[in-house]
Order: C-alpha cells, then sequence, then structure tokens
C-alpha cells in the first residue's frame, strides 16, 4: 500500500526517447572535421594553427555575446558554433592574415546566424557567409595561396599571418622565393588547370599534396569524416552524394567536347573547396531542404552551378556561391518537393 | 509463390526501432488476477456512443449479466465484470482526464464468481447478420487499443468489395506482450475468432501478420493450420508503427489505403488478435466481454507480468499487485509509444487498455531536456509512417496556422504514431504539438 506515495508525472506521448541530441550530432560532426584540421595544420604549419584558433574562439566568444545581447541562454554548449569556426579556417587561405580571419568570425556569426536568430532559424551556412564577406572585402588576401609543405612551417609563421589589424598584408612572393621554391608560381590546382591547362595529378589531390585552402586539400580524409557522420545517420549522404554527381555529370560533356580545355570530373571532384563543401558544407542540416526530393534537387544544383562558376566565371573556385544559392533556394525547394502523403493521389491530381 | 513475393520484404517504408523490452514478460504465461473490492466501469470504454445503464444504485448483479444497453449501433452494450452490488453511477476520472459517468460496483468477496449469463449458440448455423448482432451483444471493441466498435467493422460500406481479413498480432509497442501470450497460448481460440468473423465478412483469404520477434508465436499459430487452408500466417519485419493497420495492409498486401479512407476501400478487414481471440470464446457462449489481459511491465514494476484483468479494475489495485518502484515517475496505461499517462490511481482498466507501463527516473532524463529550435535534421520526415513532414508541421504549429497544417501538409493522416517526436534530437514533442492542432480545427469546424 505504498502506493499512493509515488510521485506520479503527466507527459504525452510517446513515453520514448531516441537517445540523440542536438549536442550530440554537433559534436560527432566537430569529431569528422578534427583530422582535417590536423592535415592543415600539418601540411601548412603553425599559421593554420593559430587561424584555427582566431576563428574559432572568435565565432564562440561572438556568439556568446550576442545570446547575452539578445537575452537567450547562452547556446555555445550545442557545438553547433564551434563546427562554425572550424569550417570557416578551413576554407581561408593558410597565410589569411589573422584579423581578417576574425572579421570573417565576426560577420559569419552575426549576420550568417545570429541575425536570424540564432541555430536552426540561419538560412546559409554562417561559416560561409563569413568567407564570402571577407572574399569581397579582402580579395587580394584571399587568394594568395601558399605551398604546403615547406621546411620551417612549424618554427614560422607564413609572414601575412601576422599582420597588423586593418593593416594590408605584405607582398610574400619575396618570402616565397626565399624559401627555395621557385617552382612555386601562387597557383592552386585550380588556377593551374584553368588559366594554363596544367592538370595536377589526382593522386595528389586526393592526398593534399598541393596548395590551397587550409582544409580543402585532403579529399581522403573529408570523405572519411564523410564515412563516419553518414554512417552515424548524422549526415544526410544524398547530399554529398548529389553535389558530387551534379559536378560531374555537369562537366563530363564539355570534358568531351574539348579535353584539352576543360578538366576532366575525376579532376573537378578532387580539386579546390568541393569535397570540403560537399561533404561539410551543402550537408548543414540548417540550411538544406528537409524533403528527401528537395535533397537530391538541392545538391544536385550545387553541384552544376560549381562546375559552371568554374568553368565560365570569372572566378577559379565556385563551390561557395554555389553552396550559399542553393542555401538560400531551399525554402523554394522544399516548397515544390513535398513528400506524397502515404496512400496520396499522385501530384497534381488534388484529392 | 511469384518471384515478386519473393523478393519483397514484408514491411512498410519508413518508422523506427525502439528498444523493445519484451524479454520482461513475454516468457510468462497469463496468470489470473483477483477481483478489486469496488470496480469502476465507465460507461463510454469505446468509440462512439456511450451505453445507456440498465442498472440502479443498491440492486445486485451476477457476473455476466449485462448493465448497459448500447445506444444505436455505434455503441456496444457492458456487461458486469463481477458478482455484486450497484454502489452508484456517477461521474469517476478516465484516462484522458475528463470525469465521466461509471458504474461503481462493490464485489461480493465471498461470491464464486462464475459466470452464469449467456446461452450458447451455434455459429455455423448463424447468417452473417445475426453474427454481427452477436458480435455487438457481446459488447466487443477493438482490444488492439483504438476501442472502436467490432461489429461496425464487419459491415463494411456496399461499395467496398472487402476480401480479405488481416490479424494483427504485431504487437509493435515496445513493452507489450499480451497479444503475444494470447497467439501462444490460445491459438485455438484464435482461429475459431477467425472463422467467426470470415463468416460474417463473407472473405475467402486471411492473412495473419506476426513480427518477427515471436517467431515461437507464428509457430504456434502455424502448427493448428491445416496446408493450403484459406487462413495463412506471415512473419513481417520487427518495426514500429508495424501494428498500424495502413502499415499491416502494406506489409502482408502490398496495397495502399489511400488517404483518409478506411481498409476496406482496399479490400481488407483488420483485426485485432485480443479481438479475435475473445470473439473466438465468448461467441459460442453467448456471453460479454468482462475481462482481457494487461500487460504489467516497465522499468519501474517489480513484479512484470501478463494478467487477466476483470473490466473496472482500478489501476490502484494492479499497481498494489504488480508493485512499483519507489522512482517510478510515470504511469502509462497502453504501450509507452502511443499510450496515455494517468494523473489518478482510481482510473480503472478498460477494455481497450493493453497494458500499463510503469518508468522510472532514468528513462524521463531523456525527455526533460530542452526543447531546442529545429535543426532541420529531417529525422521526422525519414520516420513518419504516412510520408508526412513532421518539421514543417511543427514549424507551421509554433506559428499557430493549424487550418494550414490540415490543408496543405495532410496533418489529419497523422495517427499520432509518435514517431517523428521519438527521433527528434531538438525534443520538439511534434506529436502534442498536432493534437493541439487538430483539437483546434475540430473546435472551429464545429
Amino acid at each position: 500500500m505504498t502506493d499512493t506515495r509515488l510521485k506520479i508525472e503527466l507527459r504525452t506521448s510517446p513515453h520514448l526517447k531516441q537517445a540523440v541530441t542536438v549536442e550530440q550530432i554537433m559534436r560527432n560532426v566537430v569529431y569528422a572535421l578534427l583530422p582535417v584540421c590536423a592535415f592543415a595544420v600539418y601540411a601548412f604549419g603553425i599559421s593554420v594553427l593559430a587561424l584555427l584558433m582566431v576563428t574559432t574562439l572568435t565565432c564562440i566568444l561572438c556568439e556568446s555575446l550576442f545570446c547575452r545581447l539578445a537575452g537567450q541562454p547562452d547556446t555555445v554548449n550545442d557545438w553547433s558554433i564551434t563546427i562554425t569556426g572550424l569550417l570557416l579556417a578551413l576554407t581561408l587561405p593558410p597565410g589569411f592574415p589573422l584579423w581578417m580571419a576574425a572579421v570573417a568570425a565576426v560577420v559569419a556569426v552575426g549576420l550568417g546566424k545570429a541575425l536570424f536568430g540564432g541555430l536552426g532559424s540561419n538560412v546559409m551556412n554562417p561559416a560561409l557567409v563569413g568567407r564570402a564577406f571577407v572574399q569581397a572585402a579582402f580579395p587580394v588576401a584571399i587568394t594568395t595561396w601558399t605551398p604546403a609543405f615547406m621546411d620551417e612551417r612549424f618554427t614560422q609563421f607564413i609572414p601575412s599571418t601576422l599582420t597588423l589589424p586593418f593593416m594590408q598584408p605584405p607582398d610574400i612572393s619575396d618570402w616565397l622565393a626565399q624559401s627555395q621554391l621557385d617552382g612555386f608560381t601562387g597557383a592552386t590546382p585550380l588556377a593551374l588547370q584553368k588559366f594554363e591547362q596544367i592538370t595536377t595529378p589526382a593522386i595528389d589531390l586526393l592526398t593534399g599534396m598541393t596548395a590551397g585552402s587550409a582544409g580543402e586539400t585532403a579529399a581522403v580524409l573529408i570523405l572519411a569524416g564523410g564515412l563516419y557522420l553518414a554512417a552515424r545517420r548524422m549526415l544526410d549522404w544524398r547530399i554529398p552524394t548529389g553535389v558530387l554527381l551534379g559536378a560531374a555529370l555537369t562537366s563530363l560533356p564539355f570534358w568531351l567536347m574539348d579535353a584539352q580545355l576543360y578538366p576532366s570530373p575525376l579532376f573537378v571532384l578532387l580539386s579546390g573547396g568541393l569535397m570540403l563543401g560537399a561533404v561539410f558544407m551543402a550537408s548543414d542540416m540548417v540550411a538544406s531542404p528537409v524533403t528527401p526530393l528537395g535533397v537530391w534537387i538541392y545538391s544536385l544544383f550545387i553541384g552544376a552551378l560549381t562546375v559552371v562558376i568554374r568553368l565560365f566565371g570569372g572566378l577559379t573556385e565556385g563551390v561557395m556561391y554555389a553552396i550559399l544559392l542553393g542555401n538560400a533556394l531551399s525554402p523554394l525547394i522544399a516548397t515544390i518537393s513535398q513528400p506524397r502523403v502515404f496512400g496520396g493521389a499522385r501530384r497534381g491530381t488534388k484529392s | 509463390m511469384n518471384l515478386r513475393n519473393l523478393f519483397r520484404r514484408n514491411t512498410f517504408e519508413h518508422g523506427v526501432h525502439p528498444a523493445e523490452h519484451k524479454e520482461l514478460t513475454c516468457g510468462l504465461p497469463i496468470r489470473r488476477l483477483p477481483f478489486a473490492p469496488q470496480l469502476i466501469v465507465p460507461l463510454s470504454q469505446h468509440a462512439g456512443a456511450p451505453s445507456v445503464p440498465l442498472v440502479q444504485a443498491g440492486q445486485e448483479v451476477v457476473r455476466g449479466e449485462p448493465i448497459a444497453r448500447a445506444d444505436g449501433f455505434m455503441s456496444v452494450p457492458m456487461h458486469a465484470p463481477a458478482t455484486g452490488k450497484v454502489e452508484a453511477i456517477q461521474l469517476m476520472p478516465s484516462a484522458r482526464g475528463p470525469k465521466t459517468p461509471c458504474i461503481l460496483l462493490h464485489v461480493y468477496a465471498g461470491s464464486s464468481q462464475d459466470v452464469l449469463y449467456g446461452t450458447s449458440r451455434d455459429i455455423d448455423n448463424m447468417t452473417p447478420d445475426e453474427i454481427i448482432q452477436a458480435v455487438q451483444d457481446s459488447g466487443m471493441v477493438g482490444l488492439g487499443g483504438a476501442a472502436f466498435p467490432t461489429h461496425v467493422k464487419m459491415k463494411p460500406p456496399a461499395e467496398h468489395n472487402v476480401d480479405t481479413l488481416v490479424v494483427n498480432g504485431c504487437e509493435c509497442e515496445p513493452y507489450l506482450t499480451c497479444d503475444h501470450r494470447l497467439m501462444l497460448e490460445h491459438a485455438d481460440r484464435l482461429l475459431a475468432g477467425i472463422r467467426i468473423v470470415m463468416r460474417a465478412l463473407g472473405v475467402q483469404r486471411c492473412m495473419i501478420g506476426v513480427e518477427d520477434n515471436k517467431l515461437d508465436a507464428l509457430a504456434a499459430i502455424a502448427a493448428q493450420l491445416p496446408d493450403n487452408g484459406p487462413v495463412s500466417v506471415h512473419a513481417v519485419q520487427t518495426k514500429y508503427p508495424q501494428g498500424a493497420e495502413k502499415m499491416l495492409i502494406e506489409s502482408l498486401l502490398g496495397r495502399r489505403v489511400p488517404s483518409g479512407a478506411f481498409p476496406s476501400a482496399v479490400g481488407v478487414s483488420v483485426f485485432n488478435v485480443s479481438t479475435l481471440t475473445q470473439i473466438g470464446e465468448l461467441l459460442p457462449l453467448g456471453r460479454g466481454v468482462i475481462e482481457r489481459v494487461v500487460t504489467v511491465s516497465g522499468t519501474g514494476v517489480q513484479q512484470p507480468g501478463n494478467y487477466l484483468v476483470p473490466v473496472g479494475t482500478p489501476v490502484r489495485f494492479l499497481l498494489q499487485h504488480a508493485g512499483a518502484t519507489p522512482r517510478t515517475q510515470e504511469l502509462i496505461l497502453g504501450g509507452p509509444m502511443m499510450g496515455m499517462s494517468v494523473a489518478s490511481l482510481d482510473v480503472p482498466v478498460t477494455k481497450a487498455v493493453s497494458g500499463m507501463v510503469l518508468m522510472e527516473e532514468a528513462d524521463a532524463d531523456l525527455r526533460e531536456r530542452a526543447v531546442q529550435p529545429c535543426i532541420r535534421c529531417a529525422w521526422c520526415v525519414e520516420a513518419c509512417p504516412m510520408h508526412l513532414n513532421p518539421s514543417t508541421l511543427g514549424l507551421l504549429a509554433s506559428k499557430r496556422e493549424y487550418a494550414r497544417m490540415a490543408d496543405e501538409f495532410h496533418l489529419n493522416d497523422c495517427f499520432e504514431c509518435g514517431c517523428c517526436s521519438y527521433v527528434c534530437p531538438a525534443n520538439i514533442p511534434l506529436v502534442q504539438y498536432f493534437r493541439i492542432a487538430k483539437a483546434i480545427n475540430r473546435e472551429q469546424a464545429a
């Protein structure tokens, strides 16, 4: 007769709950990004380490500050802002001035996320918003590349990294020449292909032996991270698949028409930021459509647009704008791709 | 068997896989629970019009005697679950919350509690209409939980040509094992019930669907079936909500019930194992539904089991017999996915209650987390067996656009299985939003 002393609570069904939380999803994305970050530091040295720390810390501080200003609970603990910080650094050139990186981080959090109402409300991927801003604001710095695996990368910063705030970065060509790297033209594989029709071997692209943004060079590690997340169902496998498929299919006819002028689909997939974008950015849950059909439209669109920008645009790289545009379109894509209800009439016929 | 059937997996799209926890009770034979000193028999235990009492306060009743009559076709009678004296007819709390009229029965402790009521019938000489009348007279409702009057389902609309009886032995709710035990222990009664209902429906085919986590039950039924008979038993994938009738029809027959329609639209009638077992037992004897098997389980229960419980037994009495651990925080009538948590221990076990699940704090902790914003992970879209878009529905609900939810996003196809809330990493109570939206839409339509 002890039962009457039970403290019974009332809840609504279902009374069971799958034990995966938003924090866990976000934390696992961070785990998947860590090998990519580690390789970036290994390939480009302490400059990238500083870059990663600056963007991540700035993002976390800004998130905390904006939450406080908005009178909202602090959402730093959900790890999503850590992803933004890491991704932002990975999309920047290794020698990007730290103060500019901090600006990018502030814009990413402020304009990309907080302005819309925080996690879940942002229209576009915050990291890419930040990068798009500095691409427009500092066009030279964001296209100044340094080679990977320089001898003194662990003891010496790339000179442009430590540019004083609000100053222009120094010209690093002298410094590059000193570092007995005469062959280096300061061009990424994409630029080499586009302007000089020199195709970097696929194996170099796969293993990150090339110049490029800090985290975009190691296609193998990015893919491994993506596979890990997809296996844990924390990443929609259809998005990377769709983006890569869209890019390959769009570039194929051009390559068949003129293999000298246009890059092969394999080169398109492995070069530049496509892999990083496809696996970690286009797949941003918040900014991608929720409908199964919509996901395919969205990802194929991003892949195709990337190739169009690369081949016919003024820029060598188009992943960022393609994803941002895809993000912006995803609400529209969702409205035209609502799932057909179980036992519902075919599209077009109103029941 | 043609090639298509060979490769077709017996299942439906989407759904979830909650931990089953059936091992707590699936090996425990059905045991009879003693009579509580007082039984509370609600007049509305079924969908449709409440029954009309036939007894008055102070009147003595015999176990099995009708104590309330059906009020029209969409209603069923009630029978006295025990020999005793009617104390009062008054309002008592119900699992849903509001108080409803109930017949309070004081049980005579010294009575032998024999069922002396009822006259045996020869089913084989009855017409379908007579069988349907007999089913209504027995007070039978869907014992799987829906509590829809069974005889109404036996009279499908004339324009629908029902050709198959589907028997629902899935029991996809975690913890519950009452149907499992019935199939194991009373397969003969089940098959008798199937024969009666097939006769009434005039169908030549019956398919029994059993989830493949209880193959022993499947074997027990198969052992009593002749080869190439009209009745066949099939294993279906263990996945929640396999036991939802539209899901089971797709799994077994590959037919999709149109949105907003009943199974009879695709020529199928679905009956639950518990219902058919009781029909098979009671109809030949001419008796009424006075008890049912209830699984008592969960992390908070001391003596889990499958109990044969008289209708009207208060939850308090059941709890005293099974014992609750001190950390028990939640008391659910039905299964944990769709059941209702009850506020009062005076709530009675009704015909539709298939289980009582007690949950400890540890289980509750997960749901104590704050509700976070939707991150559009689309897990709910992948889980929804009705192919709805719970993510968008949830966002619309938070903007109170209830009419749009129903008009553009098929809100009324939601049968509240709970898959979306179950998977939501942001802990958004989607199902509850949808219940509220439906209620408000109903109010505005009225």
